[in-house]
This record gives C-alpha cells, sequence and structure tokens, in this order.
C-alpha cells in the first residue's frame, strides 16, 4: 500500500476519533437545559463531560494538522474554500470551550443561564456544519485547475449537503444523550433515556437517506458495507436502549458514527476533494500529498505516538467511569456560597 | 484595504491575544507542578492552599489558550492557503506532531488533573499536573521549531517542478540553530511572565492584609524564578542576537536602525530617521557595543539597511527587503526595557523583603502589584519584532508575504472574519479578567487558609 493511500486512512481515522467522541460532547452540550431541569442536574449532565471535551477536540486539531502535513493541498483548498463555515465553527468552539470553563465560576443564575446558552450554541452549531462540510466534500464543489475552490457560501447550502448537516446534529445529539444514560444515574439517567428512545425513530430515517443518498451522489462500491454497518448500528443501539443497555447502546453508536465517516471517506478515495468544475481538477491523494519522505516521517510518529495517546485517553475515561449523581456534585465552585456547603443552589 | 493586509492584520491581532495567555500556561503549568510536589514533599498545607488558588488562575487562564490556538491553526488554511501550499511538506510535520505528541498529553492530563483530585492516588494526580506542563512545553517546542523554519528554512530542497518547499530532513528541522535559541528564549520568558503573575497576585495581597504566611513564600518563589528565568532571557537572547546577525542581517540592522554598514558598529540609544526607513536623522550611539552584542568581537563588522537592501535587490531581484524600520527599532528596545524592568522589579523585591521585612510604604506594593503588565508587554513587543522584522518575508528567503495569501478570499471575506473574531476577543477578554480579578481578589478558600482544620471542605474543582 502507498503511504498516500495509508495517510488518507490516518486523516480518516481521525476524524472517527473527533466525531465519535466530541460527537457526545457537543450532544451533552445541546442538552444540557433539557436533562437539567435544576442547577444541580445540569452539572451532573455537564461534569460527564467535563474531564473529556478538551482531549476529544485535540482530535480535531490534529486531524487539521495531520491533513495540513500530509495533504498539503487538501487542507489549503478545504480551508481557505469553505471559509465562512469554518469561521462559524471557530466561533462556535470558542464560545463553548469558553462556556465549559467558566459557568461555574460564578454564584449567579443570570451567568448560569447565559453559558448554558452558550454551550447549546457553541454546541449545535460545529454538529450541523461538520456534516455540511463533509457532505459538500463527498458532493463536490467548484475547484479550479490551480486547486482553489471557485463556489460561494451559498454554493455550500445544497439539499444534499443541509441533510448531512441534520445527520450529524441529530446524531451527535442522540449519541450525546445515551452517553449521559451511561454516565448518571438517577433523574437525569431517566431523561436521557426516554429522550434517546424518541428520538431513534426519527434519527434513524433522516441518517439512511443521507446514506443512501451518499451512495446515490458518489458511487462507490466500497462504501456499500460500511453504509450497513452505521444503519445496522443504530439499529443495535436502538435495540440495546429499549433494553436498558446503557453501555452497548453508546457502543452502537459510536460504532454508527465511525462506519458513516468510513463510508464518507469511501466514497470519497482516491480523490480527497472532487471537483464539480471538471473531475481533471480532482484533489486526489497523489496529487494533494506530500513528499514521501514527510509521509514516512509522519507515519512514524503516528505509529509510535497514537498507541500512546491511546492509551492515556482510555485510562482518562476509564478513571471517570462511575455514573455520576447528584451526590457527586461539590457546592458551587465560587468562594462565598462554600459556607453553607450544600449541594448545588 | 486589501485582503493580504486584512489577513496580516488579523493575523497579528489574533496571535497577540492568543499568546497574552500561552507564556502564562507554559510557565505557570510548571510553577502550580512545584507548588503541589512541594505539597506532596513536605505535608505543608500552605502549599496545597496555594496550588489550588494559583491552579484556579491557571485554569481560567488555560481555557482561552486553548480555544484561541484552533483559530491560529485555521487561519494558515483560511487566510494563507498558498502560503500552506508552499510550506506544508515541511510545516505541517511539527504541526501535526504538536497535536500527536503535545495537545493529547496536555489536553487529557490537564482534564485528569482538574476533575481527579478526589479520585486519583495522590501521586497519580501529581503526575498529572507534571505530565500536563511537559505537554504543554512540548507543544511549546514544535510551534516555535515551525517558526524557525521561518526566520530561518533550513533542510529542504524546492521541488523544481512546483516550485514548493520539500522537508529533506526532519532532524534539520527539529534542530535548526534558530531553533535551539529562540525555544529557551521563549520558554525562560515565559516563565518570567508567570514568576511575575505569582509575584504581582502574592504583593497585591501582602499590601491588603497580612496573609504573610501564605503568599510570603509565594512572593519570593515568583521573584526567584523571574531572576533566574530572567537571566536565562538575557544570555539566550543574547546569543540570538548573533545568530540573527548571521540569518537575518536585516532584522538587526532594522533593530538598530543601523543605516550603513559599520565596523566598529556603535549601539544606538535613541535613533530618529526619516519614516520611510531610509536615512537616519539623528542619533545618541554608545560606541563599540552593537559589534560586540552582533559578533562578540569589539570591532566586529555589522551590515547596514542600505547595503543589505543593495545586496539582496541582487540576490532575489527587485524589490524593497526592508521592514518597517521605526517598528523593528522600537519593539526591539521596548522588548528589552520591559524584560529588565520585570528583572529589576523582582530583584529589589527580593531584597526588601529579606528576612522577613515588609516595606511599609504602599508604593512598592502597588507597582509589583500592577507589574504583571511588564512581561505581558514585553513579550507582545518580542514577537512583533520577531515576525515584522523578517518581513517582506513570511519564509524568509523564499516565500514572501505577498505571496502567500488565499488567492481566492476576497477582503471582504476577511474582513468579516477579522471583525468577528475582534468583536469576540473583545467580549472574552473583558469577562475572563473580571474571573481573574474576582478569584484574585477572593484568594485562597477561606478551609484552605485556616491550616488547623484539616477536615475543613474545599473547593472541588468540577464544572
Amino acid at each position: 500500500m502507498h503511504l498516500q493511500d495509508f495517510w488518507f486512512g490516518v486523516i480518516a481515522v481521525l476524524w472517527i476519533g473527533y466525531f465519535v467522541l466530541e460527537g457526545f460532547d457537543f450532544g451533552v452540550g445541546m442538552l444540557i437545559r433539557v436533562l437539567g431541569r435544576n442547577d444541580t442536574e445540569r452539572r451532573v449532565a455537564l461534569n460527564t463531560v467535563g474531564p473529556l471535551w478538551d482531549g476529544n477536540e485535540v482530535w480535531l486539531l490534529t486531524a487539521g494538522g495531520a491533513t495540513f502535513a500530509a495533504f498539503p493541498d487538501w487542507y489549503a483548498t478545504l480551508f481557505s474554500g469553505f471559509y465562512l463555515p469554518l469561521l462559524l465553527v471557530l466561533v462556535a468552539l470558542i464560545v463553548r470551550g469558553v462556556a465549559f470553563e467558566y459557568r461555574g465560576k460564578r454564584d449567579s443564575d443570570a451567568w448560569r443561564t447565559g453559558w448554558d446558552r452558550a454551550l447549546l450554541v457553541g454546541s449545535a452549531v460545529p454538529a450541523l456544519l461538520w456534516g455540511v462540510a463533509f457532505a459538500n466534500v463527498v458532493r463536490g464543489v467548484p475547484i479550479d485547475a490551480h486547486k482553489a475552490y471557485t463556489g460561494g457560501f451559498f454554493n455550500l447550502l445544497k439539499p444534499y449537503a443541509l441533510l448531512g448537516g441534520i445527520t450529524t446534529l441529530t446524531v451527535f445529539l442522540l449519541h450525546g444523550a445515551l452517553f449521559v444514560s451511561l454516565k448518571t444515574h438517577g433523574v437525569v439517567r431517566e431523561r436521557a433515556h426516554r429522550l434517546a428512545g424518541r428520538a431513534f425513530p426519527v434519527v434513524i430515517p433522516i441518517a439512511a437517506g443521507f446514506l443512501v443518498w451518499t451512495l446515490a451522489e458518489r458511487w462507490q462500491p466500497w462504501a456499500v458495507p460500511a453504509v450497513a454497518v452505521a444503519a445496522g448500528g443504530l439499529l443495535a443501539a436502538w435495540y440495546a436502549d429499549a433494553r436498558g443497555r446503557d453501555g452497548v447502546a453508546f457502543a452502537a453508536s459510536a460504532v454508527a458514527i465511525a462506519a458513516t465517516v468510513v463510508a464518507l471517506f469511501a466514497s470519497l478515495y482516491p480523490a480527497v476533494m472532487p471537483s464539480s468544475t471538471s473531475s481533471a481538477f480532482d484533489l486526489t491523494v497523489s496529487n494533494a500529498s506530500s513528499s514521501s519522505y514527510t509521509l514516512t516521517v509522519m507515519t512514524w510518529v503516528a505509529v509510535l505516538g497514537t498507541p500512546v495517546v491511546l492509551a492515556y485517553q482510555a485510562w482518562s475515561i476509564w478513571v471517570f467511569r462511575k455514573r455520576l449523581g447528584p451526590e457527586d456534585i461539590p457546592a458551587v465552585a465560587v468562594p462565598e456560597e462554600r459556607a453553607s456547603a450544600a449541594v448545588g443552589t | 484595504m486589501s485582503a493580504e493586509t486584512l489577513a496580516r492584520w488579523q493575523f497579528a491581532a489574533t496571535t497577540i491575544y492568543h499568546y497574552l495567555f500561552v507564556p502564562l500556561t507554559i510557565g505557570l503549568s510548571m510553577l502550580v507542578a512545584g507548588m503541589q510536589t512541594a505539597w506532596y514533599r513536605t505535608g505543608d498545607t500552605r502549599w496545597k492552599a496555594l496550588t489550588k488558588f494559583f491552579g484556579k488562575l491557571f485554569l481560567i487562564n488555560f481555557a482561552m489558550g486553548v480555544v484561541t490556538g484552533i483559530v491560529q491553526e485555521f487561519q494558515f488554511g483560511m487566510n494563507w492557503s498558498n502560503y500552506s501550499r508552499f510550506v506544508g511538506d515541511v510545516f505541517g510535520a511539527p504541526l501535526a506532531m504538536e497535536g500527536i505528541l503535545a495537545f493529547f498529553m496536555e489536553s487529557t492530563f490537564i482534564g485528569l488533573w482538574i476533575f481527579g483530585w478526589d479520585r486519583l492516588p495522590k501521586k497519580a494526580h501529581l503526575a498529572c499536573i507534571w505530565l500536563a506542563a511537559i505537554g504543554t512545553n512540548l507543544s511549546a517546542y514544535f510551534i516555535l521549531a515551525a517558526n524557525s523554519w521561518m526566520q530561518h528554512p533550513v533542510g529542504y530542497r524546492l521541488d523544481p517542478e512546483t516550485g514548493r518547499a520539500r522537508l529533506t530532513s526532519i532532524w534539520a528541522v527539529l534542530t535548526n540553530s534558530t531553533a535551539l535559541v529562540t525555544i529557551p528564549h521563549t520558554l525562560a520568558a515565559a516563565f518570567v511572565m508567570a514568576g511575575v503573575f505569582v509575584l504581582s497576585i502574592s504583593a497585591w495581597h501582602l499590601r491588603k492584609s497580612d496573609a504573610s504566611e501564605l503568599f510570603r513564600p509565594a512572593f519570593k518563589l515568583g521573584a526567584v524564578v523571574v531572576l533566574v528565568a530572567g537571566l536565562l532571557t538575557a544570555v539566550t537572547g543574547d546569543l540570538q542576537a548573533r545568530i540573527m546577525t548571521k540569518q537575518q542581517p536585516m532584522k538587526m540592522a532594522a533593530a538598530e536602525a543601523l543605516y550603513d554598514t559599520s565596523a566598529p558598529a556603535s549601539f544606538s540609544l535613541l535613533t530618529i530617521g526619516s519614516l520611510d526607513g531610509r536615512n537616519e536623522e539623528w542619533s545618541l550611539r554608545v560606541p563599540h557595543l552593537l559589534s560586540i552584542l552582533a559578533t562578540a568581537n569589539p570591532d566586529g563588522k555589522v551590515e547596514g539597511i542600505n547595503q543589505i537592501q543593495q545586496q539582496y535587490q541582487g540576490k532575489y531581484g527587485n524589490g524593497d527587503y526592508r521592514p518597517n524600520v521605526p517598528m523593528a527599532y522600537w519593539t526591539f528596545r521596548l522588548m528589552i526595557g520591559f524584560g529588565l524592568l520585570a528583572g529589576a522589579l523582582a530583584a529589589t523585591g527580593l531584597w526588601l523583603t529579606r528576612k522577613g521585612r515588609r516595606p511599609s510604604g504602599s508604593l512598592f506594593w502597588r507597582f509589583t502589584s500592577w507589574s504583571i503588565a511588564l512581561p505581558v508587554l514585553a513579550n507582545t513587543t518580542a514577537w512583533l519584532f520577531t515576525e515584522m522584522g523578517r518581513q517582506p518575508w513570511t519564509v524568509f528567503g523564499l516565500l514572501k508575504t505577498s505571496q502567500s495569501a488565499s488567492p481566492t478570499v476576497g477582503p471582504d471575506v476577511v474582513a468579516t472574519s477579522f471583525a468577528t473574531l475582534t468583536v469576540l476577543y473583545g467580549v472574552l477578554a473583558v469577562i475572563e479578567l473580571r474571573l481573574l480579578l474576582t478569584a484574585i481578589r477572593k484568594g485562597p478558600a477561606p478551609a484552605l487558609i485556616d491550616l488547623t482544620d484539616a477536615q475543613a471542605t474545599e473547593p472541588a474543582f468540577a464544572y
């Protein structure tokens, strides 16, 4: 296998990691006020992702850095071409990152409500736009002979792309609900469980529609098994969730997300960004990639570094494996409140 | 305004803003780890109180560093796609290494540290803050190696077909002579910032109340860190100046407003030149000093702006190869000046508080409390000097800034992005500053200060 193909696979793996992991914290960010009726309940939901979201987001940074290193033209065309959506993603990620850290740092209802809204919008916008962006990449956008994107902003809002966005948005929402069901107990878990149960019949047709449309949009036989696994994953998650098997349900939804990314990448290959102007202008794994020396160096870094990363991220998830309930939430971490030592407010 | 000019403004603004938080993360992560180690080793709960207090401030700052860092990675591709295509083969590698080897480590162990206070054995919890701090410092290594490559490209060849840079030796990039002096210089300066941060906050508490039991050791720690790191910053800065004279003589000449080649060269204390940077009108100079700084030889020859300009026209073709001279000249001086002031302040502080003394006048305390501005200004002017002094190049000698921007991104789009980020960053600055000030004013939790009551509830870090 050529190193360029290997790196195409590595980029796919990084996006799988990003969507499977940040997918659930996007979901939790969107659901915080739905799952929590009072502040303690909201904090129960929030703290399930507390130690994890920042590490999850590094998958995106690494996907970006790896694309820059392994496929400079892909990175350059994608980022300069999808400028405004990516700006929105940036703003959203900034706002939600700050929201996580600052929400509990002042004891005021208005303050917390504000940050809860920031979390909702900051999670929903990227959850939607990543799907729009990926669908556009698969569908093909206007790219000229100089590998430059020549379409505008509205060119990115075609029905297939919008369906892609709605798919990621709803799948991440569901994934987040399954995560909270797995990681909490009591009333928060009940609400998450109930919400997931209601979401399945809505999410599955949307996701199935998008996956089938993907096959039609860019026929690639290798994508068919991935589409089947993605659909099977969602059905299995529904089945397991209905029987209260939270761990299995969450794992199955993770598999579904991973298989969806595989289906998208399989549909693309060997292009990385097909041109709708002319297939002669397609960016492919061979014409967009770095030199074989750079790819060799990066392969060593990935082969030696990734197992270590996986090991400590897994350890981190294991350390925080316990289900959370109100009893785990310390009094508001703001000095004047501490004297009362009351749980929540 | 052209898209390129706007993109340059955005890059400058977002980088300076990002770099308000980065040095503090680099230095303070290590200092907090040190404080926690002191507590772990001695069992002295004062260090636990300080760990939690400065740890909280560290986290408020850390959040901003993380979120503004994503913008940095994205805007290479968004605003500078031609640059990205040209350098990706070389420059992308350290960026990806930063992600795989440093950012994962930093973020995962910070998470474990914040939420692991009650869940991890003490020793494992201590290891988490150290690993996070090491990850942070490692990320500085990779990104500075990448930046050093832009200052002094090594380990590459130009592809005859595409004209782009191709990596030929990653080892050469990671051990670039420029990087080897820049990295210790930048890290040392980050520790100066962290030291001043600890020192100024401790000074504020020492002035307000006699919380001396807690903040006296912290004050001392901050001051010693500033002195040691300040000395290292000066020594490595001196080495950097010499390397810069060889590798980027134009930058050195601009830093000195040295218009004509001189041997020996005198150091300008104050130069007033024409605004277009072509001529000197009046100056006050110390003989031989520049020769010593630039070449370590009192009679060494230092090239002047006009001669280098002529030489570069021969080498790189017609064009203006002079950076903004007044900017380079003043940022260079201000960087050194603010750094020296911080060092002097730390030395004075140590002297005035020696053997349990406590200066009674409020002037000293007031000045020390505000001294956090010094390293902030020094870092900012330093980066302005480094990056503006390299102009008109993005990659010295290989790629000009004018060739680097995204060709299909219009000025309206960049202006939208610049305006959006400016407003957002402005709002966040206000929020962050308020949070920091509130946390600083409140000081450590009362339960932690009451050292006699070991059972007192203490703040847990949780959302």
